[in-house]
């Protein structure tokens, strides 16, 4: 089981986020899940959202997890939020952020000493040049198939497209060029 | 079937609420009346996006509360069509009055529930308050542990209420958010086969039909009122027969399998929990783990709350050493309703399992693996005693000082 959980600010599209990257893990014959708390939160509160996904149909419907990766989509919920909470020796986080990787590192001691398990990028920057609004969620995605190892680029991107199906073709490929551009970015 | 058909995936990842409002497309509904709630709202988004894109032939009527959902709902079936709606909470409260009329009428409607809590305080998450609120109203009560359940008994539903030996509406309920709100993987039919599977709608006593003119809603006293109400439980205790036949077909086609009573790891059980919704699912992984200890653990659930299956449950829970109902709603002054259900249905039988109730979970607090697993031992300990480690019932999960009630 690989669990995922994800920072972020309501209306940056974290639950889209999660529930994408769950249709496009469920393309490879994964079983996925995909879910949020956010009850009655207001745009720009801090929410997570979360995924699961396992070789077996998943039966756990706890919220409570350990997660194996931590996204923080918002550069501020990186000092604000709990983000290393109930966490592994393993867990790997992936920050957006404009910080280089020592300054943020510098001024979180939750993660001073896990260097290696520590990976930044400028989600918004990339999100506002390629795709013109500042939504983090696809180039969050893009640093994660890097990170993790679980797809090539390609075979993402193309899962991703069928995906995003119903949206205008410039913005598929704006989205495409963002996957890349954080996948190539992250470090 | 709608004249415009959907391509599904065989495998969609879908939530409880797009998985609801699927089956409702797919079953060719004529009238859908709703008034829009959280957590079911997206229920009644994502049929009115359906609606707008043309995939659906039938109507769908906004109305101006949930009273009124439900009454369009009452009008629309007895004039002779297939009906559905869904709603949450407050929405399922405002309800209830027309709740009885639909299931006094034998009205065979379907109602896509999403369990949330009942204010105050105000809360929107899931918990089965508003489940055990439309217990006694007539209808058809099922619970869901998944989004792919929900997807396959909404379609089961149209099918059991409107039997020609049933006519009995339909509640089919599932978790606020934990199912509502989850994606996961959803395995789909396409939409012939599953409108072929409902079969065409058969009116009966249609007030549309001009060459039988008929009266519904009628008004009866002394003199008729209790030979009905005894028809209309004589009609749900005998549509069990209707619910397994359908379940049967249904695995017949799809291979998935519902039964009245779930139940798992039960066959050598000699601790058990009792639950609804998603609850037995994260159970299943306890027991698992259990069983590797070595501890005789099982989950077993009434999946069909009502008809109440009082034989089966009685039957699967005959060896069983000690028990736990959890009920996920507030008792209210006694204990939960399902610790009375399970206790009335072993007592007039040779089982005296050690039984406990526990009320957990109100306004979505989270129940996890690891206090599953808390109840779990235990429950063995009180299985090795043969007697309650406390009380009768016991708050888990909640702050503060314990909260323990009735004395064995």
């Amino acid at each position: 089981m690989l669990e995922i959980r994800w920072h972020s600010r309501a209306g940056q599209g974290a639950v889209t986020g999660a529930k994408g990257l769950a249709s496009v893990v469920a393309e490879t014959g994964k079983e996925v899940q995909a879910f949020a708390f956010y009850g009655s939160a207001k745009r720009g509160a801090s929410m997570t959202a979360y995924n699961r996904v396992d070789d077996k149909p998943i039966l756990n419907h706890e919220k409570y997890m350990k997660p194996d990766y931590v996204f923080i989509m918002d550069p501020g919920l990186a000092f604000t939020d709990d983000f290393t909470a109930n966490s592994k020796e393993s867990t790997k986080y992936i920050i957006t952020t404009h910080l280089s990787k020592a300054e943020l590192i510098a001024q979180i001691p939750e993660i001073q000493e896990m260097e290696d398990r520590v990976f930044v990028l400028d989600c918004f920057t990339i999100a506002l040049d390629t795709i013109g609004r500042a939504i983090p969620n696809t180039p969050m995605l893009g640093a994660f198939i890097k990170v993790s190892g679980m797809f090539e680029l390609k075979e993402f991107q193309e899962s991703m497209k069928s995906v995003l199906g119903k949206l205008s073709q410039k913005i598929i490929d704006a989205n495409m060029v963002a996957i890349e551009r954080a996948y190539n970015e992250v470090h | 079937m709608n004249s415009k058909v959907m391509d599904l995936k065989k495998i969609e990842v879908w939530d409880g609420n797009m998985a609801a409002s699927q089956a409702f497309r797919q079953a060719d509904v004529d009238v859908v009346a709703a008034y829009p709630i959280t957590p079911s709202t997206p229920v009644v988004e994502n049929y009115a996006t359906f609606e707008a894109n043309g995939y659906i032939d039938g109507e769908f009527v906004m109305v101006e509360s949930e009273h009124a959902a439900m009454s369009a709902c009452v009008g629309a079936a007895a004039a002779g069509g297939r009906v559905a709606t869904a709603t949450s909470s407050q929405g399922f409260a405002l309800m209830v009055e027309v709740l009885y009329q639909a299931a006094g009428m034998r009205l065979p409607i379907v109602l896509a529930q999403v369990n949330r809590a009942l204010a105050a305080p105000l809360n929107v998450n899931g918990d089965h308050s508003d489940m055990y609120l439309g217990r006694d109203s007539g209808w058809i009560n099922i619970s869901t542990f998944s989004p792919q359940e929900v997807y396959d008994l909404t379609l089961c539903a149209f099918k059991i209420a409107e039997h020609l030996d049933v006519r009995i509406p339909v509640n089919i309920n599932q978790d606020g958010f934990m199912s509502s709100h989850t994606a996961q993987n959803i395995r789909t039919l396409d939409d012939k086969t599953a409108c072929d599977f409902i079969g065409p709608y058969k009116a009966v006593n249609a007030m549309l039909d001009f060459s039988k003119p008929v009266t519904h809603g009628v008004q009866t006293e002394e003199d008729w009122h209790f030979e009905h109400k005894a028809k209309q439980h004589d009609a749900m205790m005998r549509s069990r027969k209707v619910i397994d036949e359908v379940f049967a077909e249904f695995k017949e086609l799809t291979g998935r399998e519902y039964k009245a009573v779930e139940s798992y790891g039960m066959e050598d059980a000699e601790v058990a929990i009792v639950a609804f919704g998603t609850t037995y699912e994260t159970a299943k992984i306890v027991v698992d783990r259990l069983k590797e200890e070595g501890i005789k653990a099982g989950i077993i659930s009434p999946r069909v709350f009502r008809p109440f299956p009082l034989e089966d449950l009685s039957a699967q829970l005959q060896n069983v050493k000690a028990i736990a109902c959890m009920d996920r709603s507030a008792p209210g002054g006694s204990v939960g309703a399902l610790y009375n259900e399970i206790s009335g249905a072993l007592f007039n039988s040779p089982a005296r399992p050690v039984l406990s109730n526990i009320i957990y979970g109100l306004g979505g607090r989270d129940m996890t693996v690891s206090t599953l697993t808390e109840i779990y031992k235990d429950l063995v300990k009180e299985a090795q005693s043969g007697k309650l480690n406390g009380t009768i019932q016991r708050f888990v999960g909640v702050r503060g000082p314990e909260l323990n009630y009735y004395n064995a």
